[in-house]
């Protein structure tokens, strides 16, 4: 059974934002010099907090982008029009500014690496946010764990960190990234152009034998349409780890 | 009657800050045998519910309501009626 | 006093005091969706509505029968208790008191119940001197699942947890015991104006 840490209360605290990354036309990265950050693992959020001058608070869990060895901690932000917070954070946020943070925070959804099985990651769009901190720990340790990214994006233009991902496979230490748009493809496209599904995913993943880990994080009906179909491909469940994103605001 | 998957539905990970807050550790790994159909989940895959007036965390496989969590007016009200047994490292 | 977001507003809303707007609430201009479960699909041919409980024949309405009994549209504020207010809500449905019309009973409370298990109690004094609805309407529309479609149970002047999704039935009672929420924190009444949130509130 997998240990669990005692870790004592979580505090917030100020990070203050360093750099602000524009990765697609709705999507940014914050990167924030936290003091007394107490270090990470891949996979793992923070949760933000916004007080507004009248007391009005706002809370959400934000996965960490950046690898562990990375000085600085980096969230990814997708901003949604109807939202209360993505849109402060996108759009309001300046360098120099101050946000509340805790963290951080889960157990469950991490990859540490330094064992032999072979990754099989599956994103679906801002999904992709903790396996981008798993495959930048990947780098950052050197590791040649053979990694395959399997990751569903709305449109070419929607793709987070595509310029990185692709210099990263391109190394040839034993990283794949598939990319499949399911709306809209430039053309000569020759990537996956629909939904993931059973097929691509007999494609794309591990044989069984391999013993692959499993990381699947997204919306909520692709998570688990793929976490069915990789049950029924015959992959132990105990082995597919999922992280389910949606609208928390209530 | 059929039941809508996905709406508004979440796994534990969404939760894994407020159970640090109530169990100062972290538990989205901790074990829960559901107290309806016993069969056993880790706290990270179990379906939550926040778009409410509490968190409501349910079986994956059963559906029954494991656990039950409020916070306001200063305090928590935690029902854990729905586990039969949480199983989490010392 | 926390940390103060600079620039940070967060959702539109009017926190001026108005004598439509209880204590501690701010109006919202969308219809925020909240849910304990995963929203029930309910086939209208096999959807009822009861009455039972301490009542000498418990009352049953098959869908057909409970679009024939006379109906009533009103237009109400509604509060929930996760702060949201909204104004001027309207809905068509039949009030509780045709329901329980020609019902004899000693029971002084309620408990709502719904498909997918969700309960509340009332007291029936609550619910009946037209003060509450079975809703089948919102907006001049079929009532949304996500909003507790087919029909739910509308009492705008409690808080809005009160107001049953998926409403399958009353439970006729002597005595109030807690439903879903009441039985974890949040308090048997539920006034709004005297900001009745929690236990002992």
């Amino acid at each position: 059974m997998a240990r669990t840490a005692v870790l004592g209360r979580l505090n917030w605290q100020l990070g203050n934002v360093a750099e602000l990354v524009q990765e697609t036309p709705r999507v940014a990265s914050l990167v924030f010099d936290v003091p007394a950050w107490p270090g990470h693992l891949a996979g793992q959020h923070v949760d933000v907090r916004l007080t507004a001058d009248d007391g009005y608070q706002a809370e959400r869990s934000y996965s960490i982008a950046s690898a562990p060895e990375d000085p600085r901690l980096a969230i990814t932000v997708e901003r949604l029009d109807d939202g209360e917070v993505s849109p402060y954070l996108v759009g309001e946020v300046r360098k120099g500014d101050k946000i509340e943070l805790r963290g951080p925070i889960g157990g469950y959804f991490v990859w540490r690496g330094g064992d032999d099985r072979p990754l099989l990651l599956v994103a679906g769009g801002s999904g992709i946010v903790p396996l981008m901190a798993m495959i930048r720990h990947r780098t950052a340790g050197k590791s040649t764990t053979a990694t395959k990214l399997l990751y569903s994006s709305r449109s070419e233009d929607d793709i987070i960190y595509k310029a990185e991902l692709d210099a990263l496979a391109a190394v040839g230490d034993g990283l794949t990234v598939a990319h499949c748009l399911t709306r809209t493809q430039p053309p000569g496209w020759r990537g996956y152009a629909r939904r993931i599904d059973r097929a691509m995913l007999e494609e794309v993943a591990w044989p069984k034998a391999q013993n692959p880990i499993i990381f699947v994080c997204g919306p909520t009906p692709m998570v688990e349409a793929v976490a069915g179909h990789l049950v029924d491909m015959g992959f132990d469940a105990a082995s597919i780890k999922t992280e389910r994103f949606g609208p928390t605001g209530g | 009657m059929t039941v809508q998957q996905s709406d508004l539905k979440l796994d534990g990970n969404a939760i894994a800050g407020l159970l640090r807050e109530i169990f100062t550790m972290e538990m989205t790994t901790a074990e829960s045998t559901c107290a309806g159909c016993h069969k056993v989940h880790a706290v990270g895959q179990v379906e939550v519910y926040m778009n409410a007036p509490g968190v409501v965390v349910r079986c994956p496989a059963c559906g029954q309501v494991q656990m039950r969590i409020v916070k306001g007016g200063g305090r928590y009200w935690l029902d854990l009626t729905g586990i039969r047994s949480l199983e989490f490292s010392a | 006093m926390s940390f103060i977001s600079r620039g940070f507003r967060g959702k539109r809303r009017d926190t001026a005091s108005s004598s439509r707007v209880p204590p501690g609430q701010y109006v919202v201009n969308d219809f925020p969706v909240l849910s304990a479960g995963p929203t029930p699909r309910v086939a209208l041919s096999e959807w009822t509505f009861v009455v039972e409980g301490e009542i000498d024949e418990p009352k049953k309405w098959t869908w057909e029968e409970f679009r024939k009994l006379p109906a009533e549209e009103v237009t109400k504020d509604i509060h929930c208790v996760t702060k949201w207010t909204k104004l001027d809500t309207a809905w068509k449905g039949v009030s509780v008191d045709t329901i329980l019309e020609g019902v004899e009973t000693a029971a002084e409370f309620v408990m709502a119940f719904s498909y997918g298990g969700y309960t509340t109690n009332l007291p029936l004094e609550d619910v009946t001197g037209g003060k509450a609805w079975v809703a089948y309407e919102f907006d001049g529309q079929p009532l949304h699942p996500q909003h507790g479609g087919p029909a739910r149970l509308l009492v705008p002047h409690l808080y809005f947890w009160k107001s049953a999704k998926w409403v399958r039935g009353l439970r006729l009672l002597k005595e109030d015991q807690p439903g879903f929420w009441e039985s974890n924190g949040y308090n048997m009444y539920g006034d709004p104006w005297r900001e009745q949130r929690y236990w002992g509130d």
